[in-house]
């Protein structure tokens, strides 16, 4: 009995969910995954060896994959460059980091109001909200393009900068994921403020946002990434040159329809295409942890 | 409702300083009572009734209309489904087949690949699995448009396109393949693409919930007789975090119909080459911003939205869970 308890214990610490080191079971794991992260990763080297090539690699035959003589020549090139009608390429950059930053600020500020309310306060519609919301998780905004385009114009929002920002405001996953974040502080801490006389504006600001850092962390993400890759926005509702984003430049120099840009500017739509994925890959790592803590309450009840 | 009558409760009990200052009507009260709940809703609630609301109720009004967007509307009744489903031969042949392969290989097969990779990162050690979920996370940060120079010169249709230069070089094939222009690579390419990226939130949310089963269920598992670790997946992992699983397949349904530009993207055409990558999403841009046949697009729309709420009517009948 003893033994058997003993070797019990011992395959739980270091096989199954979740072990705390390694051991050799884990082997076939690691065989398995190995070869597949390689295959998942190829792209995402690519990209970033491609971006370095001079010119003569760029268009070596037999093309090869890995930079040799690395350069920053694609990157100067980039940023000499003018855009189609002498918008500089620093302009469209200018727009993507202003057009990120306020977005995710106001994102946040919008959507936690909101899971605070539909978390923490009691009315009569705050079921049929969520589930609304709910619902909406299943919304594809590509399928309404159309209607949103009528929209957009009958509100007279076309061609100006709000339009970049006002249509990512209302993420019903990010709203989904902070009120199932929120619904885990106990509404004794609430009450207790309450008590003390705190307003719901204290309790919001000075309670729940301290407390949901990590759910706020997985928004700014979720709204980073639909925001700073967004290239159809300013190819549908922007007519301006110098109110269009990078990332609609980007697509611009790799576009196949304009004939000649794919093969000439490859270098610097490769330079280009790195300074669009970077961001992404630096601010995920930087808060996963957060990220990972907010995705074990993303449990959705059917 | 019981949720009332202690939020009235409540406020009564945080004193008569607030409650009885001055005298109120019933929208006084209601205001008192829920206002502030609605204040702190108010501008997500505004941006989500203009941004997702009306656009879904204006494209099923205009399903039911001509619209060229020069003339106003004109009610046309169930005209447009009917073409849809009796005379759009393009829809029927192509865009339909078209999207249920690329709908049930990349949803399901994306589904079922992010569930496994998770399952298998959750058993090893913290610091492995955060870099290796990093890795196979990453492809979904990437968007079409930062990725299409790297397909691009991968899939490039002459001899020095990457696949080719291999191919050719090892003897597998004599000429460069027109990859993205053929109607017979269109296909398995954007189905390969999408898979790449498709380890997204929804890997994140079952990764953390197969943290989150509680061991000692899978030791009662054993002692309950069971031996292998299939049969640990069917009766302990997936029941204990069906929630997870639901918001996995919400997710993973969700990226399928919105990855649909894919095929314009790689082939560079709308419509793509012999129709081999057009999808729905494509067939509603095409009527839609290239023939101004809005009405008709707008049926489309409300058919791909259908297929979507069917899809998750689908998962939830799979995970949903009866509380």
């Amino acid at each position: 009995m003893k033994r058997w308890k003993k070797k019990r214990s011992f395959k739980i610490q270091n096989s199954g969910m979740n072990p705390k080191g390694f051991h050799p079971s884990q082997i076939k794991f690691y065989v398995i995954l190995l070869p597949l992260v390689i295959v998942m990763l190829l792209p995402i080297v690519f990209i970033i060896s491609h971006a370095f090539k001079p010119p003569d690699e760029l268009f070596a035959y037999p093309p090869q994959f890995f930079v040799t003589n690395p350069t920053l020549k694609n990157f100067s090139d980039l940023f000499t460059k003018m855009g189609s009608s002498g918008v500089p390429i620093s302009r469209y950059l200018f727009n993507s980091v202003l057009i990120t930053i306020v977005t995710i600020a106001a994102s946040i500020v919008v959507s936690t109001t909101a899971a605070y309310a539909l978390s923490k306060k009691r009315f009569k519609l705050k079921q049929v909200l969520f589930a609304i919301n709910t619902v909406a998780l299943m919304f594809v905004p590509i399928a309404v393009t159309i209607p949103r385009f009528l929209i957009i114009d009958r509100l007279h929002l076309m061609d100006t900068f709000a339009v970049h920002i006002l249509p990512w405001l209302a993420i019903p996953v990010g709203l989904f994921l902070l009120k199932q974040f929120i619904d885990v502080i106990p509404d004794e801490v609430i009450e207790a403020a309450q008590i003390d006389g705190a307003s719901d504006v204290v309790i919001y600001r000075s309670i729940i946002l301290p407390m949901i850092k990590p759910a706020i962390a997985t928004i700014a993400i979720l709204t980073f990434q639909a925001t700073w890759n967004n290239a159809d926005i300013s190819t549908m509702y922007i007519n301006t040159e110098s109110l269009k984003t990078f990332a609609f430049y980007l697509g611009t120099l790799t576009s196949t329809t304009t004939g000649a840009n794919a093969v000439a500017g490859q270098g610097i739509a490769a330079a280009a295409s790195l300074i669009m994925f970077l961001p992404n890959l630096i601010i995920f790592v930087l808060l996963q942890s957060q990220v990972m803590s907010t995705m074990s309450h993303s449990g959705l009840k059917g | 409702m019981t949720a009332d009558t202690t939020a009235e409760a409540k406020s009564m009990a945080i004193g008569p300083t607030s409650m009885a200052a001055k005298p109120k009507g019933r929208l006084g009260k209601w205001a008192e009572r829920e206002g502030s709940a609605y204040a702190f809703l108010s501008m997500y609630a505004l941006m989500f009734i203009i941004f997702i609301i009306v656009p879904v109720l204006v494209a099923f009004l205009l399903s039911f209309t001509a619209f060229d967007t020069i003339q106003p509307p004109t009610y046309n009744g169930l005209r447009n489904y009917v073409v849809l489903l009796t005379q759009d031969d393009i829809f029927m042949k192509y865009v339909l087949p078209n999207t249920i392969e690329f709908a049930v290989i990349v949803g399901p097969g994306g589904y079922v690949m992010a569930f496994m990779l998770a399952w298998i990162l959750a058993q090893l050690p913290k610091i492995p699995r955060t870099i290796l979920a990093l890795i196979l996370y990453s492809p979904s940060m990437t968007t079409a448009v930062a990725m299409s120079v790297v397909w691009l010169t991968l899939f490039s249709g002459d001899q020095n396109g990457y696949l080719n230069s291999f191919l050719l070089g090892n003897g597998v094939i004599q000429e460069p393949i027109q990859w993205l222009q053929s109607p017979q690579y269109l296909m398995p390419i954007m189905i390969i693409v999408t898979l790449w990226s498709s380890m997204g939130v929804g890997f994140l949310a079952m990764l953390a919930g197969i943290l989150e089963v509680n061991p000692e269920l899978y030791e009662a598992g054993s002692l309950d007789g069971i031996s292998n670790r299939f049969q640990e997946i069917v009766h302990i992992t997936i029941p204990s975090m069906k929630p997870q699983m639901m918001f996995g397949a919400v997710m993973a349904i969700v990226a399928t119909f919105q990855a649909g530009a894919i095929g314009v993207t790689l082939s560079g055409a709308n419509p793509t080459p012999q129709y081999a990558g057009q999808l729905i999403v494509n067939h509603i841009e095409d009527y839609g911003f290239l023939r101004y046949e809005m009405g008709y697009a707008a049926a489309v729309s409300v058919v791909l939205l259908l297929m979507v709420l069917l899809f998750s009517r689908f998962a939830n009948r799979l995970f949903g869970s009866t509380e």
